[in-house]
């Protein structure tokens, strides 16, 4: 079993794209020559439905194949949920929690039944309507994880989601400045509270 | 050298089956393989493969056009889940009574019902006994390598039997890991292509396929199949030698994890597997002797080889992910114990079906059950040996 295991596990709501950011996050770490693994916990989908995402991202190869029940970070795309699900159940105290949010340190500490451990805040929601004029918050949430969880070099992500937004908007070059300036104003913006 | 990628199971199935470039693909989409013929059906349309793709209404149709590709002299896959298997029932049996070499990826689910869309083994369970051979993958690298593997195999003159690949249905089916690919040129080479000796397209030899066989040959050609099944276990080593020169992965009818010196241990199958090889490493760090067998071959059953492998352990449990609902135990722990009784391994064992509709198992599940052979090893008392892990107490 390897020490250097990270273990990331994504709560959002059908239709955000949470599944989409764990599978990007996967993408960037392999990239920088890591083991990954990037798997959605599938139930019924519908939009709007608390959706779950997991990654594992390790230097030695990944052998477990379970749901993560212990993350050493939570990600949470949609503050909605905090009130209806328990998204730091298991979260290590060492670790830390991303939420994109706009509410304050008070409430978020009394929301999520006094967790311990550090709590990052991001508004997704200004970050993504600035640089891209449209609410796609997954863009701003993969930089933030990546920022608080220090799994990769901030300027190694930038250039390998650079070359992957190159791939994914082929048809859609237009597009690809906005997303890079959402990663860069998400890098720089998210917080501890 | 190999090609470093990350790959979803169900994308390492289409890449093996559009390295392998069959004759014939002939698919209808079920969750949760419904990626593979949807991935591959972008192969045949930007050219990528020169395949005859045949989107048929029905999985009895899919089976049906396999068998009438093989028989003709083509080399036909397909790929299928759960019910779309239970309606290929009728034709499974014909593919492998007629001695055809189809390749399926059979990506497991749960067969309804009620309606579940997860993993477990009900699917492949349910067709063990019609004559294909079955190999299971621990991850998307197994499911690839064993595709590449599976034409060899199963074309092989001493064998020529249909054969499915298993891969864990999401658990492995829809998760992204890193996967060594091999060269198209190489995966080309190894596979070869298909020169079946007697084939339905050949007008120098005018032939039946699938007439009447009664009293008088049947029983005669049932053993032939048997006999095949036989033989494939040595042609699956073969293969799979050969596949380790070219790759260096090395594969075998099971694969043993710290199993020579073991006191305790578990026979599962799947991704199972990789959650209890790290259930074996936390307990040795413990001081505890526990090892793995996890079978790849499920069918032809390497019996005897089994029971050799675990003829020196003092307890062993065997999972099985799909209840046989006979009150007795799994499939595969059966398999295991009368393999182990006729060999005069009298190891004691216990059966637990877990897993079951999808229910996640957790590396506290599997050390539980460690514990509980340590419990058997201490007391000498098996209790009873049919046992559920993971079900909920209230």
């Amino acid at each position: 079993m390897s020490n250097n295991l990270v273990e990331i596990r994504w709560h959002g709501r059908g239709g955000q794209g949470a599944k989409t950011a764990s599978l990007l996050l996967a993408d960037a770490a392999f990239n920088t020559g890591k083991y990954i693994q990037g798997f959605p916990e599938y139930g019924p989908e519908r939009m709007g439905a608390p959706i779950t995402a997991y990654n594992r991202v390790s230097d030695t190869p990944i052998r477990i194949h379970s749901n993560i029940y212990e993350p050493d970070y939570v990600v949470v795309v949609d503050d909605t949920l905090l009130e209806s699900v328990d998204v730091t159940a298991g979260l290590k105290e060492n670790g830390a929690i991303v939420i994109n949010t706009t509410k304050d340190g008070e409430y978020l500490r009394k929301v999520l039944n006094g967790y311990k451990g550090k709590i990052y805040t991001i508004d997704a929601r200004k970050v993504s309507m600035e640089t891209l004029g449209k609410y796609f918050p997954n863009t701003p949430m993969l930089a933030a994880i990546i920022k608080v969880s220090g799994i990769m070099e901030e300027g190694a992500f930038l250039e390998d989601m650079k070359g992957s937004f190159k791939h994914k908007f082929a048809k859609k070059p237009e597009v690809i400045e906005g997303n890079m300036k959402a990663l860069e104003m998400a890098l720089t913006s998210v917080q501890e509270v | 050298m190999s090609i470093r990628e990350r790959l979803s199971g169900n994308e390492a199935a289409a890449t093996a089956m559009k390295q392998i470039n069959p004759d014939v693909v002939a698919a209808f989409p079920i969750t949760p393989s419904t990626e593979i013929p949807q991935y591959f059906s972008t192969f045949v349309s930007n050219g990528s493969v020169d395949t005859e793709f045949v989107a048929v209404e029905s999985e009895h149709s899919a089976m049906s056009a396999c068998i009438g590709a093989e028989a003709a002299g083509a080399r036909a896959m397909t790929a299928t889940s759960a019910n779309g298997l239970s309606l290929m029932w009728e034709m499974i049996y014909i593919a492998s009574s007629l001695r055809l070499p189809i390749v399926m990826s059979l990506v497991n689910r749960a067969v309804s019902g009620p309606l579940n869309i997860h993993n477990d083994y009900s699917d492949a369970m349910g067709v063990r006994d019609s004559g294909w051979i079955m190999l299971f993958s621990e991850n998307n690298q197994e499911a690839y390598d064993n595709l590449i593997m599976a034409h060899r195999i199963a074309e092989h003159k001493d064998v020529l039997l249909p054969l499915m690949i298993c891969q864990d249905g999401f658990i492995t089916s829809h998760s992204i890991e890193n996967i060594e690919l091999i060269e198209d040129e190489k995966v080309k080479e190894f596979v070869g292509s298909y020169h079946p000796q007697h084939y339905l397209l050949n007008d120098k030899e005018p032939m039946a396929v699938g007439p009447m066989d009664l009293q008088a040959f049947l029983f005669e050609h049932k053993y032939e199949q048997a006999e095949a099944m036989r033989n494939a276990k040595k042609v699956i080593l073969e293969v799979a030698e050969e596949f380790e020169k070219m790759t260096g992965r090395k594969y075998g009818l099971f694969e043993e994890y710290k199993l020579d010196d073991a006191e305790i241990a578990v026979v599962c199958m799947n991704s199972t597997a990789g959650t209890t090889k790290d259930v074996v490493d936390a307990l040795r760090e413990k001081g505890i002797k526990a090892g793995m067998l996890k079978v790849r071959v499920f069918r032809p059953f390497p019996a005897e080889e089994i029971a050799k492998a675990l003829s020196h352990v003092k307890a062993v449990a065997v999972l099985d992910k799909s209840d046989s609902l006979n009150g007795a135990g799994g499939a595969l722990f059966e398999d295991v114990v009368s393999g182990m009784y006729v060999n005069g391994n009298n190891v004691k064992a216990l059966s637990y079906v877990y897993g079951i509709g999808g229910r996640d198992t957790t590396t506290k599940d599997i050390s539980s059950v460690y514990t509980d052979l340590e419990e058997v090893v201490k007391t000498g008392n098996v209790g009873n040996p049919y046992r559920y892990l993971g079900l909920r107490k209230e």
